[in-house]
Formats: C-alpha cells, sequence, structure tokens
C-alpha cells in the first residue's frame, strides 16, 4: 500500500504523518496521534460516536479516509477545553446529567459545538436535527437535549 | 425528607464526567500494551455444521503471525453462565452451532495480519440442517443442536401458585391473548473489546468491556486452569452493556489463550457485526395468557406460558425462562398462577440477559389484557390498577416479598402528570394515550453459581493525610452511575463533602462484586459500601475519643466537621500539633470544631492506616419449589408509565409524542442519576415496541448486522420525557433505597400498546410496530367492529 505524506493542523497544533492511502481519519487520530477520546462505535458511519469537526463542519471520521484531511483543521474532544476550564458545552453536559456511559458523548459534544457555533439559541428542534447522526443508547437523549440548550443560553450570555 | 441527608437525594454530577466530557476517560479498546499483538476471530459461516478438518498451516506460516489456535489446541472445557447448563467452548471443536460461532483465533503483529491469516485457515465443514425456529427445533425428529439435550430442549419450567382451575371457575370475566416479540441486539455504543496479558509467573491480567468481571476472572479461572487469585480482571469504562456484557465472552478467553501462547499481550474487539453476532440479548418470546378477574375487577387467576427461542447456548436464558413467568407476581395481588416455560435450542445466536431481563414482553401481553379487561368492565385503566396493587408488606403468591412499594403512588403520579382524566377516552381517531405499569428485582437474591459467596466486598481506605477517602471496589461501572452512588453513600455514611471521597471500581483484586446485572448494584455494593464506611467511621471517632479523653458517644462527623456533643472540650493541643505538622501549607483548619482532616490524621497517627471493610449477601430468600430463587430480591423497584401516541391512520406509522414516567426508587441517591436511568429506559422500550428486530436469512445469516439497518432510538424519535420520581423507604435498602435501572422499562411497550389500541381500536399480538403491521391491525380491528370504537 502507498504512503502519502498528511499535513493537517489538530487542536490547533500542525502535523505531519506518513499514512497508507486507506487510512482512515478515525484511526489516525487514535492510533498515530493517540487522540483516543474520539469513539468507534461502528466503523461504517452509523453511530457518530467518532464524530469530529472538519474545518468545523462535523463528520464522521471513520468514513474520511486520513488524505483527504490533508490541508484541513481538524478538532477533536481533546482540544474543546481550553486549560484546566471545560468548555461550557462539556460542563452544561456535566451538569445536566447529559453523560451516562459517555461513548457517544464526545461526538454528542463536538455535533453540539458545530451546531452552537452557527446557531446561538437553537431550538429543540434545531438540537434534535443537529444531532441525529449521533446515537446514544444509555440517556434517551431528554438530558442531552438540555445540556445543548443550557448551553446554548450560557454561550450567547457570555462572550460573543 | 430532602433535610435528612447531606448528599443523598441531590443532584450532584456524576464523578467520571469530567473525564467522560473531554475524552479522558480510557475505554478497552483506548488501552495499548507496550508488545502488544492484535488478535482476530475465525467465524462459522454455517449456522449448524460438523468440522471435518481445520487446516492452520497457511495461517501459521503467515509473516508477522504469532499464534493460532483451534478448538483442538485448548483444554476441552465447557463453560457457560449457569454451571447445569455449561455448553459453550471458547473455540468450537467438532461442531458450529450458529452463524458466527468461534471456530480459529489468530495473533498477529498488527490487525491485518491477523485478519489475512484468519482469512488463509480453511475448514471443511459437513453442513447440517439449520435449526433457526422453536418449531423446527422441537419437530420430531430434528437434529440435536447438542448432544446434552435431545429434543433441542434447553430447559422447562412448571409452577403452580394456589389453584389455578378452581379459581377460573370464579371468575366472571376471562380474557386470553397472545403476544410474540423478535430477537434484540443490545446495541450498547462500545463493542466488546479487551487485551490480556500474562506475566512471566504465569498471572493473568485481563482488561475487558464487562459488566461483571467477577464472572469472567471466575470462568477465566476455570477454562484456563488457574486460581482464581492468579486472575485479575480490570474493567476500564465500559460503553453501555444492558445484559449482554454480564458474562465471559469468547473474545476475552481467546484473547487470553493467545496470550498465554504468544508471550504477549493480546488485543482483541468485535467489530459491530461480531456484536450482532455474538448477541446475548434479548430472547424472542411466545407467550399466551388467560387471565380471570371478578365481577368488581379483582385479579384471580393467571394460566400463561412461553417458549422463549434461545439461540444455540444456555447462556442466561435458564434465569430468563424462570424470570419470564415469575415477574408476573406482582405488583397486583394474584392469589393464583400457573406457568409453563420452555427454552429452546436453535442454529441462531445465543440469547440472553437484556434490561428487565426475562420480563418485558409477560409484562407487555399482561398489562395490554388488563386495559382490555378494563374495557369490558367499564372500569378506568389506572382505576382497576389501583384496585388491584399491592402493598408494602405484601408477599406475592410466588413468594416476592414487596417490602416497600411505591406502586399506589407511581400510579397517581402518571395519571397527575400526564393530565389522564382530560384525555383518556376524549382525544380524536388516531391519537391515544394508554398506560401499564410494572415492578422489577433489585438484586438478584441468588448468586449465578450456587454459593454462599458475599455478593459486594467493599473497602474504604482512609488517606493517611486525612484529606480524604477512597471506596475500593469490584463493581461495575458501566454508565449507570454506579460509581457517584458509592461516591456519595460513603460521603454520607462518613460525613465528609463527596469531593473528598474517591473511587476505585471494577478491578477482581478490589474486592467481590458479582457485576453490574439485575439492578443490583445501588441496594447490595451501596449496603457494602456504608458498612464499611462506617467501619472506617467508627475507628475514626474511636481513636478521636481516646486522643481526647472524651466518650466515643459524644462524637459525631457531619459536612467534614467533628460534632462534639455534651460541652466544651479543649481542642487546642489537637489542632496545634496538626498544625505544627503542616508547616507553610495554605489550608490549615480553622474554626472551633475539628475538620474531618485532623481527626483522620490523629487516627492514622495513633494505629497507623485506618481501613474500612463491608460486606453484604442477602438473607435466604424466596420460598421452596424448583426455581424459587428467581426472581427473588431484597428489594423491588415498580414504576408506572403513561404514553402518549399519534398514529398515521393511513400509513400506519406510529409516533410516540409524551411519556409520563413515575418510578419507585426508594430513597433516591442521586437524583439526575436516577432520571436519567428511566429515560434510557423509556428509549429502550420505545425502541422496542416501535422498531427493533434482527432478522434472519433462511441460512441462519443477520440480515441487519449494523446501527444503520438494526434501528434503535434516534434523537428524533425520542419523545419528550416527564419523570417523576417516588421515594419509599425501602426497609432492606442502604438509606432506604432500591433499583431503578430495569424496572423502569417494564411499562414502556405495554403503554405505547395500549395507546395504540387508544388510538386506533388495534389490538396487536406482535412486535414491534412496523407500519405495516400496525395498519393490518387496524384494518382488522375495522371489519370486526365497523366504525371503529366509542369515540367518533
Ligand atoms: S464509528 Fe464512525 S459512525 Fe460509527
Ligand atoms: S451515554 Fe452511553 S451511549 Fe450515550
Amino acid at each position: 500500500m502507498s504512503s502519502h505524506r498528511i499535513r493537517l493542523t489538530v487542536n490547533g497544533v500542525a502535523r505531519e504523518i506518513l499514512a497508507p492511502a486507506n487510512r482512515t481519519l478515525a484511526q489516525l487520530l487514535r492510533e498515530d496521534l493517540g487522540l483516543t477520546g474520539t469513539k468507534q462505535g461502528c466503523g461504517e458511519g452509523d453511530c457518530g460516536s467518532c464524530t469530529v469537526l472538519l474545518d468545523g463542519e462535523p463528520v464522521n471520521s471513520c468514513l474520511v479516509l486520513a488524505v483527504q484531511a490533508h490541508g484541513h483543521e481538524v478538532l477533536t474532544i481533546e482540544g474543546l477545553a481550553q486549560g484546566r476550564e471545560l468548555h461550557p458545552i462539556q460542563q452544561a453536559f456535566v451538569e445536566l446529567g447529559g453523560i451516562q456511559c459517555g461513548f457517544c458523548t464526545p461526538g454528542m459534544i463536538l455535533s453540539a459545538k458545530a451546531l452552537l457555533d452557527k446557531t446561538k439559541r437553537p431550538s429543540q428542534e434545531q438540537i434534535r436535527r443537529a444531532l441525529s447522526g449521533n446515537l446514544c443508547r444509555c440517556t434517551g437523549y431528554q438530558k442531552i437535549v438540555e445540556a445543548v440548550s443550557e448551553a446554548g443560553r450560557r454561550l450567547s450570555r457570555g462572550r460573543r | 425528607m430532602a433535610a435528612k441527608y447531606d448528599v443523598l437525594g441531590s443532584r450532584a454530577p456524576r464523578l467520571d464526567a469530567p473525564d467522560k466530557a473531554t475524552g479522558r476517560a480510557r475505554f478497552a479498546d483506548d488501552l495499548n500494551l507496550p508488545g502488544q499483538l492484535y488478535g482476530a476471530l475465525l467465524q462459522s459461516p454455517h449456522a449448524h455444521a460438523r468440522i471435518k478438518r481445520i487446516d492452520v498451516s497457511r495461517a501459521r506460516r503467515l509473516r508477522g503471525v504469532k499464534a493460532v489456535l483451534t478448538g483442538q489446541d485448548l483444554p476441552p472445557i465447557l463453560y457457560g453462565v449457569s454451571p447445569a447448563r455449561y455448553d459453550e467452548e471458547v473455540l468450537a471443536r467438532d461442531k458450529v452451532r450458529h452463524v458466527g460461532d468461534d471456530v480459529a483465533a489468530v495473533a498477529a503483529v498488527d490487525l491485518e495480519t491477523a485478519l489475512e491469516a484468519v482469512g488463509l485457515i480453511q475448514v471443511e465443514y459437513e453442513p447440517l440442517p439449520a435449526l433457526l425456529t422453536a418449531e423446527q427445533a422441537l419437530a420430531e425428529g430434528a437434529p440435536a443442536i447438542h448432544d446434552l439435550f435431545p429434543g433441542n430442549l434447553c430447559a422447562e419450567v412448571h409452577q403452580e401458585f394456589g389453584d389455578v382451575a378452581a379459581a377460573f371457575k370464579q371468575c366472571h370475566l376471562i380474557r386470553s391473548g397472545r403476544m410474540v416479540n423478535k430477537m434484540q441486539d443490545g446495541a450498547f455504543l462500545e463493542p466488546n473489546a479487551c487485551i490480556a496479558e500474562f506475566d512471566r509467573r504465569g498471572n493473568l491480567t485481563l482488561y475487558s468491556s464487562t459488566q461483571a468481571p467477577h464472572y469472567v476472572q471466575r470462568t477465566a479461572a476455570m477454562v484456563l486452569g488457574l486460581n482464581m487469585s492468579q486472575v485479575r480482571v480490570v474493567k476500564p469504562y465500559v460503553g453501555g452493556g444492558f445484559g449482554p456484557k454480564a458474562a465471559a465472552t469468547p473474545l476475552e478467553l481467546a484473547a487470553c489463550f493467545l496470550a498465554r501462547r504468544s508471550g504477549r499481550p493480546v488485543k482483541m474487539g468485535f467489530t459491530r457485526e461480531q456484536v450482532f453476532l455474538f448477541s446475548r440479548a434479548r430472547h424472542q418470546f411466545f407467550h399466551e395468557m388467560k387471565i380471570g378477574v371478578a365481577k368488581d375487577g379483582t385479579f384471580l387467576a393467571l394460566e400463561h406460558r412461553c417458549t422463549l427461542d434461545g439461540g444455540a447456548y444456555s447462556s442466561f436464558g435458564i434465569a430468563t425462562v424462570y424470570y419470564a413467568g415469575s415477574l408476573l407476581g406482582g405488583p397486583y395481588r394474584l392469589p393464583n398462577m400457573r406457568y409453563d416455560g420452555w427454552r429452546v435450542f436453535t442454529n441462531k445466536p445465543a440469547c440472553g440477559a437484556q434490561r428487565g431481563h426475562g420480563g418485558v414482553i409477560a409484562r407487555a401481553l399482561f398489562e395490554q389484557q388488563l386495559d382490555l379487561i378494563a374495557q369490558e368492565l367499564g372500569q378506568d385503566p389506572i382505576a382497576l390498577r389501583l384496585q388491584n396493587t399491592m402493598q408494602a408488606g405484601d408477599v406475592t403468591c410466588n413468594d416476592l416479598n414487596m417490602s416497600s412499594l411505591g406502586m399506589r403512588e407511581c400510579l397517581q403520579a402518571v395519571g397527575d402528570g400526564s393530565g389522564w382524566r382530560g384525555k383518556r377516552g376524549r382525544l380524536p381517531r388516531g391519537k391515544g394515550i394508554g398506560m401499564a405499569s410494572g415492578f422489577f428485582v433489585s438484586g438478584a437474591g441468588y448468586p449465578i453459581y450456587r454459593s454462599e459467596t458475599y455478593h459486594a466486598t467493599v473497602t474504604v481506605k482512609v488517606q493517611e493525610d486525612g484529606g480524604g477517602v477512597k471506596v475500593l471496589t469490584g463493581a461495575a461501572e458501566i454508565g449507570q452511575g454506579s460509581d457517584t452512588a458509592m461516591a456519595m453513600i460513603a460521603a454520607e455514611a462518613l460525613g465528609i463533602p463527596l469531593r473528598d471521597v474517591r473511587v476505585e471500581s471494577g478491578d477482581t483484586d478490589l474486592g467481590v462484586d458479582l457485576g453490574a446485572y439485575s439492578s443490583r448494584t445501588t441496594l447490595m455494593t451501596g449496603h457494602a459500601t456504608k458498612e464499611a464506611a462506617e467501619d472506617a467511621r467508627e475507628q475514626i471517632l474511636q481513636a478521636l475519643a481516646e486522643e481526647l479523653g472524651v466518650v466515643r458517644g459524644r462524637l459525631s462527623i457531619r459536612r467534614g466537621r467533628v460534632k462534639i456533643a455534651g460541652g466544651p472540650v479543649d481542642i487546642g493541643p489537637l489542632r496545634g500539633r496538626y498544625l505544627k505538622e503542616h508547616r507553610g501549607w495554605t489550608d490549615q483548619p480553622t474554626g472551633r470544631e475539628l475538620s474531618f482532616r485532623e481527626a483522620a490524621r490523629v487516627a492514622y497517627l495513633r494505629q497507623g492506616t485506618i481501613v474500612g471493610t463491608g460486606k453484604y449477601k442477602p438473607p435466604p430468600l424466596g420460598g421452596e419449589y424448583k426455581g424459587a430463587a428467581v426472581g427473588t430480591s431484597p428489594a423491588y423497584g415498580c414504576s408506572a408509565q403513561v404514553a402518549e401516541v399519534s398514529v398515521d391512520l393511513e400509513t400506519g406509522q406510529v409516533f410516540v409524542e409524551r411519556i409520563t414516567d413515575a418510578h419507585d426508587c426508594g430513597q433516591a441517591v442521586n437524583r439526575t442519576s436516577v432520571e436519567g436511568q428511566m429515560e434510557g429506559s423509556v428509549s429502550m422500550g420505545l425502541g422496542e415496541a416501535l422498531f427493533e428486530e434482527v432478522k434472519f436469512d433462511s441460512k441462519g445469516r443477520v440480515l441487519n448486522p449494523s446501527l444503520g439497518e438494526y434501528h434503535i432510538p434516534t434523537i428524533m424519535d425520542m419523545p419528550q420525557m416527564k419523570c417523576i420520581v417516588v421515594e419509599s423507604n425501602e426497609p432492606n435498602g442502604p438509606y432506604g433505597a432500591k433499583e431503578v435501572g430495569e424496572g423502569a422499562i417494564m411499562p414502556t411497550i405495554p403503554a405505547i400498546l395500549n395507546a395504540v389500541y387508544d388510538a386506533t381500536g388495534a389490538v396487536i399480538d406482535e412486535l414491534p410496530l412496523t407500519p405495516e403491521r400496525v395498519l393490518a391491525a387496524i384494518k382488522k380491528a375495522g371489519q370486526n367492529k365497523k366504525g371503529g370504537r366509542r369515540k367518533g
């Protein structure tokens, strides 16, 4: 298998990695960079647990080839908190019970981030639509919706 | 009630939430060990076949392959869940019994090589007739799937309580019905994964995504020929289990054998498809019931038959076939009950335990019939249930003791909370409201294997500096929040703030804990945690009393401060010593009261490390009859739900629009977690009611082994839920607490069925409620009763 030199920015840091053509972005993050916060619930684009932001847009990183991320900017769950402070979305998930087993959580939070970056105070409907690609078997989603909604409130009250 | 406790009953954020929110929390597949190999399994493409020959020579020769194992390389030891039904092999020796049965295992330097090697293994099979339904398996002359079980009957149960025949003679109204569901998948988001490693002295450590480290430890030790002390099972964070992860898997055991053979750590994981092929999830149940009531609606008798399609192995199925009957003993007074159950082997992945173990479909049919009975009697469904519900202290006809039971409160809460009175019978056609109730064990009364073992042992170690304590337990945090619950119980018992408690759990080296199944952890591990924390507290206060020269009885701890009753005591010398020991520290204790830190430090200085221990084992429970153990529990949780649906009368599509849910969990330990369990239960029940079905082709292959094709509820499918936490005081629970994890799923399916009936007049006896099925049922109902139902 031919290898490619991939240059990309991950959580604000420029990276250069040699990867075979069939390597997925999820594998590159988890295995080459040790960023295991990105989960893999299916490896076939069905569950959203591998969601990362590619130039701000949520993608299933198990379906994106690493080479496709060349020249792009990737945000993973590890890059969201600033220093010791949790990001307001993370904080809301923690406080409002949006997390149980936590396997869907990184993907959920990043999908929520993509939504809140565009829509400051989303409706329930908008939240549900934005997270419709992220499966959760534990929570029944109710507290996730509440957490995203609350994070939106806090974000629009605070900075921005 | 709220003021009674400082920590319990609050909405404290989970201890693990910040790590889970930031990607720091490590799950099994996130772990890597130096020098690790990657394992892969060769699985059967046949549903039923004899293995004639296996040729692994090409696989062994492949560069990078370090170990190849077949059934012939392993000791001929059978394992399983119930010792009386050990019927599984790690790797099949002579025959395969379902598509996906494991035949060979490979370890190689990377996953690609391991998979390539698997592809090079040649197996010659002699296909046998695939028995894909219970009917086929029970047919005259059907080949035996297991030699041990000719006739393919895995287990049968025949129980009668009271005198059913005589009771039916007294009945004013008798109704009969049937219900069949489809095989489910657990669909936890994290596929099973593990790493096994042997040290040079032959001790094994297995890191695995399991719900039951103790059972995995025991099974691994038995199969590998080790003492349990030589086997350590460590559970990292687990991405959900719901039942199917509650026993040892061939994945885990193969990883252990490969690690022993290769001398290197071996990492393995199921693909999502393999999760479906392994299954161990909800059975397919065929229920038939006859229910008789008196003129005033008093329940008099139940006759109940059930056949379970068990798949290829026993797994948890012995318990399942008993639970399917015993969990109808409550929560209503029912003096006469007969149950006949049969669990049948078929050539499909083995079914096992899933949330609401064994009782969910039985409950669906029973509660559906109750609504039809209410209608025939002209009674309101909630009123009929209220009339028949048991009370705290009642014992069911099958000897289950409802030591606390907030059933009445739950029924009233969902009635009020949903606006039932204004809606029932008043909604337009196509809109419906329905309700149901249920109950569940708060921990199985007996372990899976016959033993007098404690069900939980817990150690509370007081840190030597006095700054906090550590709870050490084998209990399995799998997402339900047990780490946080144990920390809260320890904090309450010690009288210290939650932030001063840390938890280390899920490691068999830390003590015995039977695991996260049968909704047992809050009650059982909770008891042991409370006892251990109280033991530590006593030791601290005893030491402090001696130090201060007062009697122990004058001392207590609350909110991290030492309270001294009965007149002033000079704490100056003790404080002085503490301050001297901590010169330069910025957080010195102040105020007129001693802090827990000072007390714990002085206790350490007097007698060394303070360690409190606790243990729990239920008292002997249940009746004398065969199978009396299954269904026994020190306590029972109960719940009621109201579902509001709309049904598209043109397409048959059902939308659940609102759920009102009340659950009696005894004293709520963590309110947010209780609601989380209720909401999660509703979503699993809703999925089973509306979409979930593992489908097979005529050769026994799973047709939809992916989360795309097997539809679990998405965020778009879930309605607004209103959760009402009902608190009783459970005398057998720690601080009065009991279960919420599984009981909460019991009413969901029947509440939806009853709402669909209210909306359409259709009685549906097959799940899931696909549009085609609903439409057909609506048509049939329309023919039977022209013009539909009472409403216009
Ligand atoms: S792992 Fe990528 S969508 Fe499931
Ligand atoms: S919290 Fe477990 S899958 Fe969402």
